[in-house]
């Protein structure tokens, strides 16, 4: 009984309290945030060990079991910065000391791999386009449109091609070529795209969002919700 | 012909890896420049550095990390030398735990090139759990959340810093970002203590950030390579992201022919079906 009434108590008077204090900023109400605020932050820092405890615990039991290369590299690793981070921490005051054995880590090992996992999107990201982005409905091929027109026009290279376009119109329509020549078509109606349209559809998602938001809250507060409670 | 068209539907992935391979590395071996068109959104956030008094207080967090250091490392530098080249004083700090390498590295560069001094023109803050509840509580007092700096000397003895009580002292607040950090900066720092802010993110984050610049909850955003290229530009020192905007800009040429030798394969094959 107590187990599951307790939490859903707490919530109840932590929600209320925390939206009065956000209402009434004056003593007593106002320290009393700033209290919880870094209670918070206390927290927080212990989910981090928290994750570390059951991604240790995952992996060694793991490796208990039969010997597993991703996890053995994983635990290896996790020590490694740990030993690296704490002794450029006290040989060095702090781990990010440039000359420190951690930054020597971070530089030559951390960065490379994760700037390679990210790069390796350029290529998916050739390869799914040209797969994937087919004129297949109306929808789909202003979609189509609207992601050349931006991918032109948020490039130099848009710069280069409106120019050949401005002079194929001057050649064309006997206009002068000094006269249309600056005109970016690809920057201007890409600007139009991300300030308008996009702007709309992006509102629309955040309003809906924050009204999801609210609900949950309100559910949260009011014990609707429990499923972070465990049974 | 038509079998030709019919061919360019089914181009092998290693083939379109190897391209892409070449585009982005042809460019950057060959050190190409292409000029850069300055957006209004960028010029905004120069403007509104730029009309800092020396000594102004600027602090910027870092919020991402290694992955999006090749758009968001030259955008820190580059801010980082506007700063310092108009005596405007620096606090960093991070909610990426991460990222703050990152920071600390731009700091040793560009304080090196303007001989800046650690604590007179510029501090540390590190990083410390608690996202949205330190961006309220940064609000009511730094130092309830950062009592020391991120080698552990308390703040207080930086001259500059015992000013620093709250989002009053601090003229701007730069977030750049890789997530949604950005958005937590600006329903927290911004709407609550009406704090001015500047994002710079990742070419994908841009868009999500437009709204705020259009109701003028932000008062400049710099978007991607582009954007960080656009600042080089207005600061009128070239970085790596002028240096890396050639490389992009024709990775996405390539995408778009790409994308048309696709759908003319399509075309023609949902015909002969």
């Amino acid at each position: 009984m107590i187990r599951h009434q307790l939490p859903l108590i707490i919530t109840f008077f932590t929600g209320m309290l925390l939206i009065i204090t956000f209402f009434i900023p004056h003593k007593p109400f106002g320290d009393l945030e700033q209290r919880f605020l870094i209670w918070y932050s206390i927290i927080s820092g212990f989910t981090v060990l928290l994750g570390l405890d059951s991604l240790v615990r995952y992996h060694l039991s793991k490796l208990k079991k039969e010997f597993n290369i991703h996890s053995f590299i994983l635990i290896l690793s996790l020590f490694l910065t740990l030993i690296l981070g704490f002794y450029s921490w006290f040989k060095f005051k702090t781990p990010f000391a440039l000359n420190s054995p951690f930054m020597f880590l971070y530089t030559y090992v951390i960065i490379p791999l994760q700037a390679t996992m990210f790069a390796l999107l350029a290529f998916f990201i050739a390869s799914a386009a040209y797969r994937a982005f087919r004129a297949r409905t109306f929808e789909a091929t202003l979609l189509l449109i609207a992601a050349t027109v931006v991918m032109l026009g948020r490039v130099p290279i848009g710069g280069y091609i409106s120019k050949g376009i401005a002079y194929f119109i001057s050649f064309l329509f006997k206009i002068p070529y000094e006269k249309i020549s600056e005109i970016q078509i690809f920057a201007i109606v890409s600007d139009w795209i991300m300030n308008i349209p996009q702007n709309a559809a992006k509102r629309g998602i955040f309003i809906g969002t924050a009204l999801g938001g609210i609900a949950m809250s309100i559910r949260i507060i009011l014990g609707i919700e429990r499923t972070y409670i465990t049974k | 012909m038509r079998e030709f068209l019919t061919k360019l539907a089914t181009i092998d992935r290693r083939i379109i890896y190897l391209l892409t391979f070449l585009v982005v590395c042809l460019p950057m071996i060959f050190k190409m420049i292409m000029p850069i068109r300055v957006s209004e959104e960028v010029k905004m956030a120069f403007k509104e550095i730029d009309n800092l008094k020396p000594g102004s207080i600027v602090m910027i967090s870092i919020d991402y990390d290694a992955a999006s250091e090749p758009e968001l490392q030259p955008m820190l530098i580059a801010i980082l030398r506007h700063c310092f080249s108009k005596d405007i004083k620096v606090i960093l700090l991070g909610q990426w735990a991460l990222g703050l390498p990152l920071g600390e590295m731009a700091l040793n560069q560009v304080a090196k090139e303007y001989n800046k001094k650690y604590g007179e023109d510029y501090v540390n803050l590190g990083y410390r759990p608690g996202y949205t509840a330190l961006m309220v509580g940064i609000g009511k007092e730094l130092r309830d959340f950062f009592p020391t700096d991120y080698k552990g000397i308390p703040i207080d003895s930086f001259p500059f810093m015992r000013k620093v009580r709250n989002y009053q002292q601090i003229d701007i607040l730069v977030g750049l970002e890789a997530g949604a950090t950005g958005d937590a900066w600006v329903q927290f720092a911004g709407a609550r203590f009406n704090q001015k802010i500047i994002l710079g993110t990742t070419g994908v984050v841009a868009p999500d950030m437009f709204p705020y610049l259009q109701a003028k909850q932000i008062v400049g955003l710099i978007g991607g390579l582009q954007g960080a290229a656009e600042y080089e530009t207005l600061i009128k020192k070239a970085g790596s992201a002028i240096l890396g905007m050639p490389a992009q800009s024709f990775v996405h040429l390539l995408i778009i022919i790409f994308i048309i030798i696709g759908n003319i394969g399509y075309f023609i094959l949902r015909r002969k079906r």
